[in-house]
């Protein structure tokens, strides 16, 4: 299987490298994107040395985060992101009845390159901040920080997943679904914390996009050295489970659009 | 003037047809403009006086940019005029007795108006009656609100003619999806989307003041929220009319040129 995606993804690669200046600019377009998102924050502390306690580069850290493990899920992910296409058009059926697991053929459907600009700006933010951010980085906390890059990936998956699986009820995407998966690439630009307990309690229990940012970044901060708050992101694994029910059950409620 | 009034009326009422999508398209932008306002108050905590606007004039203007966002924000293109351009149905839209530029003009600004119409006024409600600090404030006064109302016409003529550009670019380019990304964040980061413009530091600012963007979401929302009033708002909406007359006659001069050596793609 690791092989046939190999394929696909060289197909994939070789298929949006024949249009250059087109992904080139798309490419550019996506690094513009968060870049206008990092000069917000920019602008914001040229006013103010920090907010709810963390300073600039402690905010960019976990903007990078954020912004790493969002564009690792969209790039890969990205056949999910487009599922009401695959329903509306029939390419869905196609899928169905082709002798591979489903989730492994939607993820293959699609690979989107262009996402490598953003994944760009991560890697400078990170870049920037990894030093700056007085952290001392002993090997616990290297870890600790792909942790959260790694379970961060997964979990905006599942929200894509989630957002596919919607599909199967309303046959369009639902744009509510973009304040979970865009919206909480915007706005993890600030530790959760920011926005007040309420929402830091919805991001920690229903979606579960804390566990891998907040209380992580208290760690590596040294602020709360205690060493379960190394294990969250892993805990926000959890998410996998609903989110494969769900798809598997809007699986099940399937009726093809017949086109 | 009347075959622009049909266009534009058949538009606004194929939009006001997608409800269910509007409802929850309503929820999103507000569940967004509830977290972005949070995020200024966390800000506004730790110091309110280090800010160019007061706290309540920041939420007025993120709830009616929230509200208006159909009306305002540039990366809302239609897909069916770029798509007339690389499939080739351009030539039926040539053989129509009717200006493209005008049509194509009255099409997009049709269907903002009726996406923004459709989703205002549930936003605007549930703004007005949120808790304090996070209520959507009257405007000062009835003048300020007429002028908030003509910049807002304006800014979405201004939008139209800015998009408008990036049509006409894909005459040129045929694949429009570069140019699109690129030329919507640039316009809607210096229209103060991200972040309103007063925030920008000196000589960011005073620069962006000057642009045709500013003229854009910038001028009725800073008006609306009372942090432009008086012979600024004159002035601010005297810059609106220059850039829209001067993107409408670029438009159009480059629309003429451009079709001049229109090569219509395939049948």
């Amino acid at each position: 299987m690791l092989r046939l995606y190999a394929k696909y993804f060289a197909m994939h690669l070789k298929s949006q490298m024949q249009y250059k200046t087109s992904f080139f600019l798309t490419a550019i377009g996506q690094f513009l994107v968060s870049f206008t998102a990092l000069l917000g924050i920019w602008f914001m502390f040229l006013r103010l040395h920090e907010v709810e306690g963390f300073t600039f580069q402690q905010v960019l850290l976990s903007f990078a985060t954020i912004l790493m493990s969002f564009s690792l899920a969209e790039c890969f992910g990205r056949g999910f992101d487009v599922f009401p296409r695959l329903i509306s058009n029939g390419e869905f059926d196609r899928i169905m009845v082709r002798p591979r697991p489903i989730i492994f053929l939607v993820l293959a459907s699609q690979i989107e390159f262009t996402r490598i600009g953003r994944l760009l700006q991560a890697i400078l933010v990170f870049a920037y901040a990894l030093p700056t951010s007085g952290v001392v980085w002993t090997w616990d906390k290297k870890l600790l920080l792909i942790l959260m890059i790694v379970c961060g990936s997964i979990v905006f998956f599942c929200l894509f997943l989630v957002y596919a699986a919607i599909t199967f009820f309303t046959i369009e995407g639902l744009e509510f679904m973009n304040i979970f998966t865009d919206g909480g690439r915007e706005f993890g630009r600030y530790p959760f914390a920011v926005y007040g307990k309420k929402v830091l309690r919805f991001l920690t229990f229903v979606i579960p996009l804390a566990l891998f940012q907040y209380y992580p970044l208290l760690y590596l901060l040294d602020i709360r050295p205690d060493k379960h708050y190394m294990m969250l992101p892993v805990l926000s694994l959890l998410f996998v489970i609903p989110a494969c029910a769900f798809w598997r059950f809007g699986l099940s409620r399937y009726k093809s659009t017949g086109s | 003037m009347s075959k622009y009034l049909a266009i534009f009326r058949i538009r606004f009422v194929n939009s006001l047809q997608y409800r269910v999508a509007a409802l929850a398209g309503m929820a999103t932008q507000f569940a967004w403009g509830m977290m972005e306002i949070l995020a200024f108050s966390a800000f506004y905590k730790v110091s309110p006086a280090s800010f160019p606007m007061s706290f309540s004039q920041t939420v007025s203007y993120i709830w009616m940019q929230q509200a208006f966002l159909a009306l305002f924000m540039t990366w809302f293109f239609e897909e069916e005029i770029f798509a007339s351009i690389t499939s080739g149905s351009i030539a039926y839209e040539l053989a129509r007795p009717v200006d493209l530029y005008g049509r194509w003009f009255c099409l997009s600004a049709a269907n903002r108006l009726a996406k923004a119409v459709l989703r205002c006024f549930p936003i605007l409600i549930i703004a007005f009656i949120v808790p304090d600090p996070y209520r959507l404030s009257l405007p000062a006064s009835r003048p300020q609100f007429i002028l908030f109302l003509l910049a807002a016409v304006l800014s979405l003529g201004v939008v139209v003619a800015f998009s408008m550009l990036v049509y006409i670019s894909a005459f040129y380019t045929l694949s429009a999806r570069g140019v699109r990304v690129i030329s919507a964040v640039m316009a809607d980061f210096l229209a103060g989307a991200t972040i309103p413009l007063p925030f920008f530091p000196q000589p960011f600012r005073a620069i962006a003041e000057l642009l045709p963007f500013a003229s854009m979401q910038n001028m009725p929302l800073r008006i609306y929220s009372g942090h432009i009033s008086g012979l600024d708002a004159f002035r601010g909406i005297s810059l609106q009319v220059f850039w829209l007359i001067t993107l409408v006659l670029v438009g159009k001069l480059m629309m003429k040129n451009a079709l001049r050596k229109v090569i219509v793609q395939g049948g």
